[in-house]
């Protein structure tokens, strides 16, 4: 039976503000879910701290909301134990650039095939306000008493030189782009990240929906808005490495990515920057040290027989530890 | 006894001496004692041997192997009268102070205590006192003995067999303890079995010491080893305890972040990642455990957790510093009832604190570690055997009780090695609880599923994540029993007794035996109550025996589930006790301070230790009669011994 969009409803209230990007980006992940050929059941929705991470309890799935900052760990560690799991991570950029960055970063080096949806809207909007860590240098939001002091995180150019193997970023607003990525992002072999821009109504006056959709530009000619972001792929972009292809053309790539991921303000691309299936994941290398590993993983292996007794052979396992007396017989 | 600097081969010649005394069916106790440095300073191994089963070391050492000139210098005032020492002559005349490994002030007091009995500042000085106070020497010419080696095998680089000297100085040592070199060849063979040119070079050069050594015997050395016919054995490490028990009882995700002393435990799991099995799913198939190293401890505890919520058992393993990161996870483990386990080494703190060294100082912390209240078991294990055991206990507490469960350890029961018995591995049955088992759909009642349901004993269903029907959401907020946020006072009264309720379940349904152990006094009535917990049940144990012989009458309650705190237990136990004295290796004596506080019986004698180094049996002895020398007193006796 096709999974439908009130499948995924639960009843807990919901409590964003009205206008929250986080609003298209729940609608965008629930719309993705039912166009893909995932068993729901499988499914384990992982999320930070912060308003985007109430997300997990607004989706009928498995979900996990974890700690500030750690959701990678959990999501990471649960996907490790059991393979077959869907693992979908979600949070804040201030839960994962700022104090989970560490985790972020390392994420990368390990490429475990799951995916990262990043709330990304400048702000750390559950404690009123502060800037986060994609906030740019100078800027100052209704909250702050002074302009951001530090220079911003640049996600996609860190995600790049973490190792991830899937790099795309998207809008909240323009639910059918963000929901193809996160298609694309579940469906890529490897660790996948999607910074998903959004407003926050209350607290960034500054990037606004207004702002975004590009209601301060109107097209001389068509008397409309020019809206600021735009689809890199309408551009002929390609961001794919492939195996075939020489170093010269891989470091070409490499550097369109850096290239294009220092677009901002009046041109905002979105979509896919990066995407490269060649490097093993994380569970295949797991695999060559531990070849019964993807068939039984660390949640389905019997531990013990009916009666309670370990499976595990303790003569066996003890052998290099074990000395029998040299001593003759008297 | 031998040393040398970090990274010559110290522990493996203790290795190699302790694995042939174990092939000639004796028992070992071996303490190792180490600096935080890679290479260079000094490092030190003592190997206790006995015809029975040993638990701790002992102050006075019989026999010290020195191969470098510190070792020599450092240990020599500890080699009893009667004793001897093996050194290398050619270092007779270096100046200590030229010696720069050697801290200044341990330089100071050698050469102050030398200067009092008008000797030199030399290492004649040293062997001088050591003659003055009836030990025997024995100069040993490793240089010699290597160079006659290399002949033999035809090498004409000296220098690549010189890592043999350490093997060396135990042949020498066999030499004069006139035990049968068959059982150091064997030893050899063992430790280099995949290097036949290893093993040739270490057995020739084996030969030429140990001749070298006894044609130095005018007389039979007072320390003799006879071999004694015995049953298979293991000769292992704590950490090999823990990690064979961990295996045995299920873990299959093992987090660390590398850390002393704790990190061998994962090296040895991941070593041993690929392990038979019988009566698994696939007839034929291996386990296997996932070990991975993370990117910090926040990494291991919260990727620990990940997997436990799949059903899968694991854990991650910790000292101090690394614990004091984890514990937000803990707390979050806590609220989300995840059957997590914690091997927690303790070792010398605050702060990185000391390392490489011993301490039991995290007792409390461990106990209350974490913002907020929260059932958590808390499980020390006292020597090898019951680490064994304990290891696949608190993974059915975790998942029984479910909840965060913490294996304390300490760096010496982590470090040191003793010969023990096989352990055996159905002792202990694998308990899962309420974990549901199987793909059924919902609870079968037509309601969904409550991953929180309230229950009488505190305990709820527990699915894992995969489980079709079993839909269940999780958060560290307080939540509702489906595990949404909840913010309802009702409902976080309800929701904060369900939790603590559990705590009182796991108090009932854990057996007494597993809470304490009791070990009674030959006469009716001991003169003295003995309290303490983790290693010191060694040295404990050993110096009972002794202070017994001498007719004083000691029992000693030994607690090892600390979280749910045994009060009954221990109330009765001390009940009707004479005279009581805690023995802990912290400066607060914790343990007693948690006695207090949970059946208001307050410890007054306190022996306590903090120098970072393992209790020995002879201070457990001599304390123990100074504190019952004068009962009346309130007496916190400090212990020192220790290099």
């Amino acid at each position: 039976m096709a999974l439908k969009l009130t499948d995924l409803k639960t009843e807990v209230h919901n409590d964003w503000c009205p206008g929250c990007g986080d609003f298209g980006i729940e609608a965008s992940l629930k719309m993705a879910l039912t166009e893909m050929p995932v068993d729901i059941n499988k499914v384990a929705l992982f999320s930070g701290i912060g308003c985007s991470s109430k997300l997990v309890h607004f989706t009928n799935a498995f979900g996990i909301h974890t700690l500030h900052g750690r959701v990678l760990g959990y999501a990471q560690g649960a996907k490790l134990a059991n393979p077959d799991l869907e693992v979908i991570a979600v949070g804040g950029d201030g839960d994962g650039l700022g104090i989970g960055v560490g985790h972020f970063v390392h994420a990368g080096r390990r490429n475990i095939d799951m995916a990262y949806i990043i709330h990304d809207n400048g702000v750390y909007g559950l404690t009123k306000g502060q800037a986060a860590p994609t906030l740019h240098l100078g800027m100052q939001t209704k909250s702050l008493p002074e302009p951001n002091i530090n220079s911003s995180i640049n996600p996609i150019m860190l995600a790049l030189a973490s190792g991830f193997t899937f790099i795309a970023r998207s809008y909240a607003y323009n639910t059918r782009h963000l929901k193809e990525m996160i298609k694309k992002a579940v469906a890529h072999k490897g660790f996948a990240l999607i910074d998903a821009l959004q407003p926050c109504p209350t607290y960034n006056d500054i990037n606004t929906k207004e702002w975004y959709g590009g209601e301060d530009r109107i097209d001389p000619a068509t008397k409309r808005p020019m809206p600021r972001t735009y689809d890199l792929e309408s551009t002929g972009y390609n961001g794919r490495i492939t195996a075939d292809m020489s170093e010269d053309d891989v470091d070409k790539n490499l550097l369109q990515v850096i290239e294009k991921s220092r677009e901002w303000g009046d041109k905002i691309p979105i979509g896919v920057f990066y995407q490269n299936e060649t490097v093993p994941i994380y569970e295949e290398r797991i695999s060559e040290r531990n070849p019964s590993y993807l068939k039984e993983p660390p949640a389905k292996q019997q531990l013990a027989k009916n009666d309670g007794k370990s499976v595990v052979n303790l003569a066996n396992l003890s052998k290099g530890l074990l000395f029998e007396s040299l001593v003759p017989a008297q | 006894m031998t040393g040398g600097p970090q990274g010559s081969g110290v522990d493996s010649s203790a290795n190699i001496f302790a694995g042939a005394c174990v092939l000639g069916g004796l028992w070992t106790f071996g303490l190792r004692e180490y600096y935080s440095s890679i290479k260079g300073p000094h490092s030190y191994f003592e190997v206790r041997v006995n015809s029975d089963r040993i638990r701790s070391h002992v102050n006075n050492v019989d026999v010290l192997a020195t191969f470098d000139v510190e070792t020599l210098i450092r240990h020599a005032e500890e080699v009893s009268p009667g004793g001897g020492i093996l050194y290398d002559p050619t270092f007779s005349n270096i100046e200590i102070d030229k010696v720069d490994t050697i801290e200044t002030p341990v330089v100071l007091r050698i050469k102050a205590r030398l200067a009092k009995q008008g000797l030199p500042g030399t290492v004649t000085g040293i062997l001088d006192e050591s003659r003055k106070r009836g030990v025997k020497l024995f100069p040993i010419n490793y240089n010699d003995i290597i160079a006659k080696t290399a002949a033999q095998i035809g090498e004409h680089q000296l220098s690549k067999l010189s890592r043999i000297v350490n093997v060396l100085s135990v042949s020498a040592s066999f030499a004069i303890l006139g035990f049968n070199e068959t059982y150091l060849n064997q030893s050899i063979e063992r430790a280099f079995a995949s290097k036949k040119k290893v093993v040739d070079m270490n057995e020739i050069g084996a030969k030429l010491a140990y001749d070298a050594a006894k044609t130095q015997l005018k007389q039979p050395f007072p320390f003799q080893l006879h071999p004694i016919q015995n049953q298979p054995r293991l000769l292992l490490m704590g950490v090999e305890a823990i990690a064979l028990g961990k295996l045995v009882g299920g873990c299959r995700v093992q987090t660390y972040y590398p850390i002393t002393p704790a990190a061998d435990e994962s090296e040895f799991l991941e070593s041993h990642g690929n392990f038979d099995i019988s009566g698994g799913n696939n007839p034929g198939q291996k386990g296997s455990i996932l070990v991975t190293q993370t990117e910090d401890e926040i990494a291991a505890i919260t990727m620990a957790t990940g997997a436990a919520l799949t059903g899968a058992r694991a854990a991650t393993s910790t000292s101090g510093p690394g614990f004091s990161l984890m514990v937000e996870g803990l707390g979050w483990a806590g609220m989300n009832e995840v059957p997590l386990v914690i091997t927690h080494y303790q070792r010398g703190g605050p702060a990185t604190g000391q390392p490489t060294r011993h301490e039991q100082g995290d007792l409390k912390f461990v106990l209350s570690a974490a913002h907020g209240e929260f059932p958590r078991i808390v499980l020390c294990s006292g020597d090898m055997e019951e680490s064994f055991y304990d290891a696949i206990r608190i993974f059915n507490y975790a998942e029984r009780f479910q909840m965060p469960s913490i294996h304390l350890i300490d760096k010496g029961l982590a470090n040191n090695s003793m010969t023990i018995s096989p352990p055996k591995a159905d002792l202990v049955p694998i308990q899962r609880g309420k974990l549901i088992q199987g793909d059924h759909q919902g609870n079968g009642d037509g309601e969904p599923y409550r991953r929180f349901a309230f229950t009488q004993d505190g305990v709820s269903p527990r699915a894992v994540l995969g489980m079709p029907g079993y839909r269940f959401w999780n958060t560290g907020d307080e939540h509702d029993e489906m595990g949404h946020i909840e913010e309802d006072p009702d409902n976080r009264v309800k929701m904060m007794t369900k939790r603590m309720t559990k705590l009182e379940t796991a108090a009932k349904e854990i057996p007494e035996q597993e809470k304490v152990n009791f070990f009674p006094s030959s006469k009716k009535q001991a003169d003295i109550t003995i309290v303490s917990w983790g290693s010191p049940k060694g040295p404990i144990l050993d110096a009972m025996k002794l202070l017994e012989r001498d007719g004083i009458g000691v029992e000693f309650l030994q607690i090892r589930l600390v979280s749910p705190f045994p009060s009954d237990a221990v109330k009765q136990k001390l009940a009707t006790a004479k005279l009581i004295v805690d023995i802990e290796q912290n400066y607060s004596g914790q343990m007693a301070a948690v006695i207090a506080e949970k059946t208001m019986i307050e410890i007054k004698n306190k022996i306590v230790k903090f120098n970072g180094r393992p209790m020995s049996q002879d201070e457990i002895y001599q304390s123990v009669k100074q504190v019952i020398s004068n009962p009346g007193q309130n007496r916190r006796v400090v212990l020192t011994h220790g290099a």
